[in-house]
Protein backbone atom coordinates (compact mmCIF):
# COMPACT_ATOMS: atom_id res chain seq x y z
CA UNK A 1 0.00 0.00 0.00
CA UNK A 2 1.79 3.15 -1.33
CA UNK A 3 -1.34 5.53 0.19
CA UNK A 4 -1.40 6.60 -3.73
CA UNK A 5 -5.07 5.57 -5.10
CA UNK A 6 -4.55 3.10 -7.85
CA UNK A 7 -6.11 3.85 -11.04
CA UNK A 8 -6.36 1.17 -13.85
CA UNK A 9 -5.11 2.42 -17.05
CA UNK A 10 -6.45 -0.19 -19.79
CA UNK A 11 -4.28 -1.01 -22.54
CA UNK A 12 -6.03 -1.79 -25.86
CA UNK A 13 -3.76 -3.01 -29.07
CA UNK A 14 -3.44 0.44 -30.71
CA UNK A 15 -3.58 2.55 -27.69
CA UNK A 16 -1.03 5.23 -27.53
CA UNK A 17 -1.69 7.79 -25.05
CA UNK A 18 -1.55 5.42 -22.29
CA UNK A 19 2.13 6.21 -20.82
CA UNK A 20 1.01 9.94 -21.23
CA UNK A 21 -1.81 9.48 -19.10
CA UNK A 22 0.24 7.01 -16.74
CA UNK A 23 2.99 9.17 -16.70
CA UNK A 24 0.88 12.26 -15.57
CA UNK A 25 -1.79 10.65 -13.22
CA UNK A 26 1.48 9.37 -11.02
CA UNK A 27 2.70 12.59 -11.59
CA UNK A 28 -0.54 14.21 -9.83
CA UNK A 29 -0.47 11.60 -6.76
CA UNK A 30 -2.13 8.27 -8.25
CA UNK A 31 -0.32 4.52 -8.36
CA UNK A 32 -1.13 4.07 -11.91
CA UNK A 33 -1.24 0.15 -13.23
CA UNK A 34 -1.88 -0.89 -16.82
CA UNK A 35 -4.51 -3.60 -17.55
CA UNK A 36 -4.62 -5.06 -20.79
CA UNK A 37 -7.67 -5.58 -22.45
CA UNK A 38 -7.84 -9.46 -22.49
CA UNK A 39 -8.05 -8.98 -18.40
CA UNK A 40 -10.88 -10.05 -17.02
CA UNK A 41 -10.77 -8.30 -13.67
CA UNK A 42 -9.34 -4.88 -12.48
CA UNK A 43 -7.22 -5.00 -9.89
CA UNK A 44 -8.63 -5.03 -6.30
CA UNK A 45 -8.11 -1.65 -5.26
CA UNK A 46 -9.04 0.21 -8.30
CA UNK A 47 -9.68 3.55 -7.42
CA UNK A 48 -10.39 5.08 -11.05
CA UNK A 49 -10.31 3.50 -14.36
CA UNK A 50 -8.23 5.55 -17.63
CA UNK A 51 -9.40 4.21 -21.19
CA UNK A 52 -6.91 6.32 -23.08
CA UNK A 53 -6.66 7.65 -27.02
CA UNK A 54 -4.97 5.87 -29.34
CA UNK A 55 -6.34 3.99 -32.36
CA UNK A 56 -7.62 0.73 -30.43
CA UNK A 57 -8.00 -1.87 -32.79
CA UNK A 58 -6.97 -0.44 -35.83
CA UNK A 59 -10.47 1.97 -35.67
CA UNK A 60 -11.77 -1.15 -37.75
CA UNK A 61 -15.77 -1.19 -37.98
CA UNK A 62 -16.43 2.25 -36.22
CA UNK A 63 -13.49 3.91 -33.73
CA UNK A 64 -14.35 2.54 -30.35
CA UNK A 65 -16.65 0.00 -31.55
CA UNK A 66 -14.32 -3.39 -31.24
CA UNK A 67 -12.62 -2.17 -28.13
CA UNK A 68 -16.18 -2.01 -26.50
CA UNK A 69 -16.99 -5.41 -26.59
CA UNK A 70 -13.35 -6.30 -25.17
CA UNK A 71 -13.30 -8.78 -22.06
CA UNK A 72 -11.42 -5.67 -19.98
CA UNK A 73 -14.87 -3.41 -20.92
CA UNK A 74 -16.98 -6.08 -18.53
CA UNK A 75 -14.74 -5.07 -15.30
CA UNK A 76 -15.09 -1.42 -16.41
CA UNK A 77 -18.85 -1.94 -17.06
CA UNK A 78 -19.18 -3.35 -13.57
CA UNK A 79 -17.16 -1.07 -11.68
CA UNK A 80 -18.93 2.06 -13.75
CA UNK A 81 -21.95 0.60 -12.32
CA UNK A 82 -20.69 0.17 -8.70
CA UNK A 83 -20.22 3.98 -8.93
CA UNK A 84 -16.87 3.92 -9.89
CA UNK A 85 -15.31 7.12 -11.41
CA UNK A 86 -14.42 6.39 -14.92
CA UNK A 87 -12.83 8.70 -17.49
CA UNK A 88 -12.52 8.22 -21.48
CA UNK A 89 -9.45 10.22 -23.10
CA UNK A 90 -10.13 11.06 -27.37
CA UNK A 91 -10.49 7.12 -28.27
CA UNK A 92 -11.26 6.75 -24.85
CA UNK A 93 -14.40 8.63 -25.19
CA UNK A 94 -14.94 6.81 -28.31
CA UNK A 95 -15.37 3.28 -26.71
CA UNK A 96 -17.20 5.01 -23.96
CA UNK A 97 -19.94 5.86 -26.25
CA UNK A 98 -19.77 2.78 -28.22
CA UNK A 99 -19.86 0.55 -24.57
CA UNK A 100 -22.95 2.92 -24.31
CA UNK A 101 -21.92 3.89 -21.03
CA UNK A 102 -22.02 7.48 -22.47
CA UNK A 103 -24.41 9.20 -24.71
CA UNK A 104 -24.08 9.54 -28.51
CA UNK A 105 -21.31 8.64 -31.02
CA UNK A 106 -18.38 10.49 -32.28
CA UNK A 107 -18.18 10.94 -35.89
CA UNK A 108 -16.13 12.19 -38.56
CA UNK A 109 -14.59 15.46 -38.29
CA UNK A 110 -16.49 18.09 -40.53
CA UNK A 111 -13.65 18.99 -42.28
CA UNK A 112 -12.42 15.58 -43.03
CA UNK A 113 -9.05 16.37 -41.83
CA UNK A 114 -7.38 14.98 -38.74
CA UNK A 115 -6.96 18.12 -36.76
CA UNK A 116 -4.09 18.08 -34.20
CA UNK A 117 -3.95 21.66 -32.19
CA UNK A 118 -4.72 23.29 -28.51
CA UNK A 119 -8.37 24.42 -28.21
CA UNK A 120 -9.77 26.31 -25.69
CA UNK A 121 -12.78 24.89 -24.07
CA UNK A 122 -14.94 25.68 -21.82
CA UNK A 123 -16.34 24.39 -18.49
CA UNK A 124 -20.16 24.12 -18.79
CA UNK A 125 -20.99 22.29 -15.66
CA UNK A 126 -18.52 21.91 -12.44
CA UNK A 127 -21.12 19.93 -10.26
CA UNK A 128 -19.22 16.27 -11.37
CA UNK A 129 -16.52 14.80 -9.40
CA UNK A 130 -14.56 15.57 -12.89
CA UNK A 131 -14.78 19.18 -12.60
CA UNK A 132 -14.70 19.78 -9.45
CA UNK A 133 -11.32 21.69 -9.23
CA UNK A 134 -12.74 23.97 -12.25
CA UNK A 135 -15.64 26.42 -12.22
CA UNK A 136 -18.34 26.89 -14.56
CA UNK A 137 -17.71 29.30 -17.17
CA UNK A 138 -13.75 28.58 -16.68
CA UNK A 139 -11.44 28.18 -20.21
CA UNK A 140 -9.10 25.32 -20.18
CA UNK A 141 -6.47 24.97 -22.87
CA UNK A 142 -6.17 21.38 -24.07
CA UNK A 143 -4.89 19.71 -27.14
CA UNK A 144 -6.68 17.55 -29.52
CA UNK A 145 -5.72 15.06 -32.51
CA UNK A 146 -8.53 13.05 -33.59
CA UNK A 147 -10.13 12.41 -36.82
CA UNK A 148 -13.00 11.42 -35.41
CA UNK A 149 -14.34 13.45 -33.01
CA UNK A 150 -17.33 15.15 -34.05
CA UNK A 151 -19.94 14.31 -31.41
CA UNK A 152 -23.28 13.45 -32.13
CA UNK A 153 -26.45 12.36 -30.73
CA UNK A 154 -30.01 13.03 -31.87
CA UNK A 155 -32.43 16.09 -30.64
CA UNK A 156 -34.47 14.71 -28.02
CA UNK A 157 -31.18 13.43 -26.30
CA UNK A 158 -29.50 16.27 -26.71
CA UNK A 159 -32.21 18.52 -25.29
CA UNK A 160 -32.51 16.33 -22.31
CA UNK A 161 -28.65 16.13 -21.82
CA UNK A 162 -28.03 19.91 -21.84
CA UNK A 163 -31.10 20.38 -19.51
CA UNK A 164 -29.07 17.55 -17.00
CA UNK A 165 -26.25 19.21 -17.09
CA UNK A 166 -24.54 15.91 -18.53
CA UNK A 167 -22.37 18.50 -21.14
CA UNK A 168 -19.57 19.42 -19.12
CA UNK A 169 -17.57 20.78 -21.84
CA UNK A 170 -17.76 22.54 -25.02
CA UNK A 171 -14.71 24.13 -27.49
CA UNK A 172 -15.23 27.55 -27.40
CA UNK A 173 -14.89 28.01 -31.10
CA UNK A 174 -15.66 25.62 -33.86
CA UNK A 175 -13.10 22.26 -34.01
CA UNK A 176 -14.49 19.19 -35.64
CA UNK A 177 -18.31 20.18 -36.15
CA UNK A 178 -19.60 18.08 -32.27
CA UNK A 179 -22.93 18.64 -31.57
CA UNK A 180 -23.09 22.08 -29.93
CA UNK A 181 -19.36 22.40 -30.18
CA UNK A 182 -19.57 19.65 -27.26
CA UNK A 183 -15.85 18.32 -26.25
CA UNK A 184 -17.04 16.30 -23.45
CA UNK A 185 -20.15 14.61 -21.55
CA UNK A 186 -20.66 12.99 -18.62
CA UNK A 187 -23.43 10.11 -17.53
CA UNK A 188 -26.51 10.39 -16.24
CA UNK A 189 -24.85 9.29 -12.82
CA UNK A 190 -21.84 11.31 -13.33
CA UNK A 191 -19.26 9.24 -12.51
CA UNK A 192 -18.55 8.38 -16.20
CA UNK A 193 -16.67 10.89 -17.85
CA UNK A 194 -15.37 11.16 -22.10
CA UNK A 195 -13.73 13.96 -23.25
CA UNK A 196 -12.13 14.65 -26.93
CA UNK A 197 -9.46 16.81 -25.83
CA UNK A 198 -6.17 15.20 -24.04
CA UNK A 199 -5.58 16.28 -20.32
CA UNK A 200 -3.04 14.39 -20.32
CA UNK A 201 -0.84 16.39 -22.59
CA UNK A 202 -1.34 19.14 -20.90
CA UNK A 203 -0.23 18.92 -17.10
CA UNK A 204 2.50 20.87 -17.39
CA UNK A 205 3.39 24.51 -18.42
CA UNK A 206 6.46 23.22 -20.10
CA UNK A 207 3.91 21.49 -22.35
CA UNK A 208 1.44 24.63 -23.18
CA UNK A 209 -0.88 24.07 -20.56
CA UNK A 210 -1.04 22.82 -17.15
CA UNK A 211 -5.15 23.10 -17.45
CA UNK A 212 -5.62 18.89 -18.00
CA UNK A 213 -3.83 18.63 -14.24
CA UNK A 214 -7.27 20.07 -13.04
CA UNK A 215 -8.98 17.18 -14.59
CA UNK A 216 -6.96 14.56 -13.82
CA UNK A 217 -5.95 15.64 -9.92
CA UNK A 218 -10.02 15.81 -9.52
CA UNK A 219 -9.91 12.01 -10.83
CA UNK A 220 -6.93 11.13 -8.40
CA UNK A 221 -8.99 12.87 -5.73
CA UNK A 222 -12.45 10.68 -6.83
CA UNK A 223 -10.16 7.63 -6.71
CA UNK A 224 -8.89 7.70 -3.57
CA UNK A 225 -12.26 8.52 -2.19
CA UNK A 226 -14.03 5.47 -4.28
CA UNK A 227 -11.02 3.27 -2.39
CA UNK A 228 -11.95 4.70 1.00
CA UNK A 229 -15.58 3.86 0.64
CA UNK A 230 -15.28 0.64 -1.15
CA UNK A 231 -13.00 -0.19 2.60
CA UNK B 1 -26.83 -19.86 -45.43
CA UNK B 2 -25.32 -16.31 -45.46
CA UNK B 3 -26.21 -12.84 -44.81
CA UNK B 4 -25.24 -10.06 -45.87
CA UNK B 5 -25.62 -6.88 -44.01
CA UNK B 6 -25.72 -3.21 -45.67
CA UNK B 7 -25.09 -0.36 -43.15
CA UNK B 8 -25.68 3.42 -44.06
CA UNK B 9 -25.42 6.52 -42.24
CA UNK B 10 -29.15 7.04 -41.33
CA UNK B 11 -30.86 9.59 -43.58
CA UNK B 12 -30.37 13.24 -42.61
CA UNK B 13 -27.21 12.19 -40.71
CA UNK B 14 -24.61 14.67 -42.06
CA UNK B 15 -22.03 12.06 -44.09
CA UNK B 16 -18.81 14.10 -44.74
CA UNK B 17 -17.52 10.80 -46.79
CA UNK B 18 -19.86 11.07 -49.02
CA UNK B 19 -19.87 14.43 -50.06
CA UNK B 20 -15.83 14.32 -50.40
CA UNK B 21 -16.67 11.11 -52.62
CA UNK B 22 -19.21 13.26 -54.46
CA UNK B 23 -16.78 16.16 -54.78
CA UNK B 24 -14.35 13.84 -56.89
CA UNK B 25 -16.56 12.64 -58.88
CA UNK B 26 -17.61 15.67 -60.14
CA UNK B 27 -13.68 16.58 -60.81
CA UNK B 28 -13.77 13.46 -62.75
CA UNK B 29 -16.51 15.22 -64.81
CA UNK B 30 -19.53 12.86 -63.74
CA UNK B 31 -22.70 14.72 -62.72
CA UNK B 32 -24.18 13.28 -59.62
CA UNK B 33 -26.58 13.77 -57.02
CA UNK B 34 -26.35 12.81 -53.50
CA UNK B 35 -23.87 10.45 -52.29
CA UNK B 36 -23.98 8.27 -48.98
CA UNK B 37 -21.21 5.79 -48.34
CA UNK B 38 -21.91 2.80 -45.95
CA UNK B 39 -20.62 -0.64 -45.50
CA UNK B 40 -21.10 -3.96 -46.62
CA UNK B 41 -20.58 -7.01 -44.06
CA UNK B 42 -20.59 -10.76 -45.43
CA UNK B 43 -21.35 -13.67 -42.91
CA UNK B 44 -21.21 -16.92 -43.35
CA UNK B 45 -23.81 -18.60 -40.99
CA UNK B 46 -23.37 -22.44 -42.02
CA UNK B 47 -26.56 -24.57 -41.89
CA UNK B 48 -28.68 -22.63 -40.26
CA UNK B 49 -33.06 -22.15 -40.86
CA UNK B 50 -33.92 -18.60 -41.70
CA UNK B 51 -36.03 -17.37 -38.91
CA UNK B 52 -32.87 -18.39 -36.77
CA UNK B 53 -29.88 -16.54 -39.33
CA UNK B 54 -31.92 -13.53 -39.30
CA UNK B 55 -32.50 -13.43 -34.92
CA UNK B 56 -28.82 -13.78 -34.76
CA UNK B 57 -27.96 -11.35 -37.61
CA UNK B 58 -30.69 -8.68 -35.98
CA UNK B 59 -28.18 -9.02 -32.89
CA UNK B 60 -25.19 -8.91 -34.40
CA UNK B 61 -26.15 -5.57 -35.15
CA UNK B 62 -27.38 -4.11 -32.40
CA UNK B 63 -24.70 -5.35 -30.25
CA UNK B 64 -21.63 -4.68 -32.77
CA UNK B 65 -22.18 -4.44 -36.45
CA UNK B 66 -24.34 -1.20 -36.27
CA UNK B 67 -24.50 2.37 -34.22
CA UNK B 68 -28.54 2.61 -34.28
CA UNK B 69 -27.68 6.27 -33.52
CA UNK B 70 -26.25 7.30 -36.70
CA UNK B 71 -26.72 3.76 -39.18
CA UNK B 72 -29.40 1.78 -40.55
CA UNK B 73 -29.26 -1.70 -41.59
CA UNK B 74 -30.51 -3.82 -44.07
CA UNK B 75 -30.07 -7.79 -43.70
CA UNK B 76 -30.17 -9.91 -46.92
CA UNK B 77 -30.43 -13.96 -46.27
CA UNK B 78 -29.39 -16.19 -48.69
CA UNK B 79 -29.16 -20.04 -48.88
CA UNK B 80 -25.55 -21.08 -49.24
Amino acid sequence: MTGRPLVAVVVFPGSNDDRDAAWALGALGADPVFVWHEEEELPEATGAVVLPGGFSYGDYLRCGAIASVAPAMDAVRRFAGSGGPVLGICNGFQILCEARLLPGVLRPNRQLEFVCRDTTVRVEQDDTVFMRRCETGQELVLPVKHGEGAWHTDEGQFAHLSERGQIVLRYAAEVNGSLGNVAGVVNESGNVMGLMPHPEHAVDPLLGSADGGLLLAALVDAAAEHVLAAA
Amino acid sequence: MRATVLVRPKDGILDPQGEAVQGSLEKLGFAVGSIRVGRVIDIDLGAVGQAFAREQVERMCSELLANPLIESVEIRLVEA
